[in-house]
């Protein structure tokens, strides 16, 4: 890629003409849709930013997390604990007084200040991948027993946060929102305005992860991905890559989760679980790995697909879904994205094997 | 340089020993600079594992690795020892399969290696000519673009070692680097390994004998974990206990065979 100077070829502009179709469709939505589907957009858009820090960590660097949804979990707690304080307007959420607390707990408090919440729902992630990667990373556990890990990290941060209800709102999570910034979330102008902060939020995300992928950086992952110990021995330590990747996707995760709440209006243990950290890698697995519109398109499609069609048959959907995924394993190895390879190997020659290191052993 | 002779790499009664199987046995073994040293012996020698103790691959149960002098390499990490100068070729060919011709070469060019550098880092025009100039004599440049996987066994094996050209260490260690390749191939390697050797030591572990016939300046023999013998290859074929290593088995072998 470096070879050919960055020229226009007619594959490239073809390649910015669809980025710009696509900003100026999602940017006019409000004018096509309704309000309750822009909410649902704004909301599968915030799960396609989740999906790009999936691809970052799974696609390009070879490492499967199924605890992403923990990551999502936090970002969104972060958001809500904010909200819930607005909405308690000084006094103890509703849920602390049912469970016998008497004064708001430490850990709260700061929560009373957007800056602080949207911090918290960017680096408490970060945070917690840093952690685990530094045991795991730096002790070469990887592929499956990695995998494994993250299930476990899933599995006490929800028995977690079900067992503190007096600190977490237990099963039922963070709901019963009013207001952001004195604005009602309910208004269909707010929500308008919810669901543009999402499309940038997304922009800035996928430019940014483009920059990394693009980046000499972004070839040292794949090159982790190919031959982890051959990196090491050119010099690279891979240990300090995959845990600022992994930072990165959990950082991206929690942005999304903060843009969740503010389009749902709640955040439960359940929608941190297990299901949903292996739904969001099916998105990214279904729409193509090592490709970021893939893997964005993938959280858009298949929830769009799952609203659509759980309205009709909502007890046929997993069946649907896990159906659609062996057909994606055994037919399309590249996703969706790769249905679409002859951009990709004119842009690059001799790369028509795109993601081809990526095995699915992973799983 | 071969008059000042200087020793780059200093390996002190090295043992290594995986649950209780003894692979090498208090070996010494000194490489001056810009010393092209073939290391051979029957299987099970140790010379591979000579090879990963010294790039850190294998922690040695006794004994010390020098380099330089004065750097005791024998506790570092991989990465590490790397970044001081000591580059490894393993047996089959190692590259980056999903990356093209012209990014393996890329990221493994000597550079800062860390995690903010390579996000900030550019292409100049130097390391440009750099890469042109090492696709030109590892042969690939029409090949740049092409996904690495794609290569032939023997243009992979070139590649990798355009790499660790790149990656300009001080001491390059090879592991069989002709192994599976047709003559002409074997022959242009050979070609490729006397000029690398003009700028930097090399250890090359080969079993091909007539390779080492035709390349070789100075050879070690290892055999059970041991130093053996060190010398000219002239030296080294006359020596008796080398013929032993090498024929005698196969004459207690036969012995075995016709006894039994």
């Amino acid at each position: 890629m470096e070879l050919q100077m960055r020229t226009m070829t007619p594959q490239r502009i073809l390649v910015l003409i669809g980025y710009a179709a696509a900003a100026v469709a999602l940017f006019c939505a409000p004018l096509y849709l309704s309000d309750f589907r822009l909410n649902l957009l704004a909301k599968f858009l915030a799960f396609a930013i989740v999906a790009l820090g999936l691809d970052l960590i799974w696609g390009y660097t070879g490492i499967l997390s199924l605890g992403h949804g923990v990551f999502f979990g936090l970002g969104a707690y972060a958001m809500a604990m904010y909200l819930k304080l607005e909405a308690s307007g000084g006094k103890l959420p509703d849920f602390m007084n049912w469970s016998g607390l008497t004064s708001l707990p430490w850990f709260w408090k700061p929560f009373g200040s957007f800056g602080f919440a949207v911090a918290a729902g960017l680096l408490l992630p970060a945070l917690l991948a840093l952690v685990l990667g530094f045991f795991t990373f730096r002790n070469r556990i990887r592929g499956v027993y990695f995998t494994i890990l993250t299930q476990a990290l899933v599995i006490i941060t929800t028995t977690l946060f079900i067992g503190q209800q007096a600190f977490t709102g237990g099963t039922n999570g963070v709901t019963g929102f009013g207001t952001l910034f004195g604005q009602s979330l309910g208004k269909a102008e707010t929500k308008q305005i919810l669901y543009f902060v999402t499309v940038i939020a997304l922009f800035a995300a996928f430019v940014l992860c483009r920059y990394i992928v693009g980046s000499r950086f972004g070839r040292v992952m794949r090159a982790i991905r190919d031959g982890e110990n051959r990196a090491r021995f050119i010099g690279y330590n891979p240990a300090v890559y995959q845990m600022l990747v992994f930072c990165v996707s959990a950082a991206l995760a929690g942005l999304a989760g903060m843009l969740f709440v503010l389009h749902v209006g709640i955040i439960s243990p359940s929608m941190m679980g297990i299901v949903p950290s292996i739904e969001m890698v099916l998105w990214v697995a279904i729409g193509g790995r090592g490709t970021l519109i893939g893997a964005a398109l993938g959280a858009i499609l298949m929830n769009a697909a799952k609203s659509t069609f759980s309205e009709s048959y909502p007890e046929l959907w997993t069946m649907f879904l896990g159906l659609l995924f062996v057909i994606v394993v055994v037919f399309l190895p590249k996703g969706l994205a790769g249905l679409f390879p002859q951009i990709k190997l004119r842009k690059r020659r001799g790369m028509e094997h795109e993601g081809e290191g990526v095995h699915y052993s992973a799983l | 340089m071969k008059e000042k002779a200087s020793i780059i790499l200093h390996c002190n009664a090295v043992t290594v020993e995986f649950d209780g199987f003894k692979a090498v046995q208090g070996m010494d073994f000194e490489l001056k600079r810009g010393e092209l040293r073939f290391l051979i012996g029957p299987n099970g020698a140790g010379k591979t594992t000579m090879l990963d103790v010294i790039c850190g691959k294998v922690r040695p149960t006794a004994g010390k690795v020098l380099f330089k002098g004065s750097v005791d390499i024998t506790r570092k990490k991989e990465h590490a020892i790397a970044e001081l100068g000591i580059g490894r070729k393993f047996q089959t060919p190692s590259i980056f399969h999903t990356l093209t011709v012209f990014e393996n070469l890329e990221i493994a060019m000597s550079q800062n290696r860390g995690v903010f550098a390579t996000l900030r880092a550019r292409m100049r025009n130097e390391d440009r000519e750099r890469m042109m100039n090492q696709l030109a004599m590892i042969g690939l440049e029409a090949k740049a673009q092409w996904r690495a996987g794609r290569l032939s066994h023997g243009e992979k094996q070139w590649l990798e070692i355009g790499m660790m050209l790149l990656q300009e260490p001080e001491i390059l260690l090879l592991d069989e680097p002709v192994a599976g390749m047709t003559d002409k191939e074997t022959d242009k390697t050979g070609e490729l390994l006397h000029a690398i050797a003009k700028k930097r030591s090399v250890v090359v572990v080969e079993h091909d004998m007539e390779f080492v016939r035709n390349f070789a300046s100075k050879v070690t023999v290892m055999h059970e974990g041991k130093l053996l013998k060190e010398g000219s290859m002239d030296e080294v074929q006359g020596d008796d206990r080398v013929a032993e290593v090498y024929l005698g088995k196969r004459r207690d072998a036969d012995a075995g065979r016709t006894t039994a």
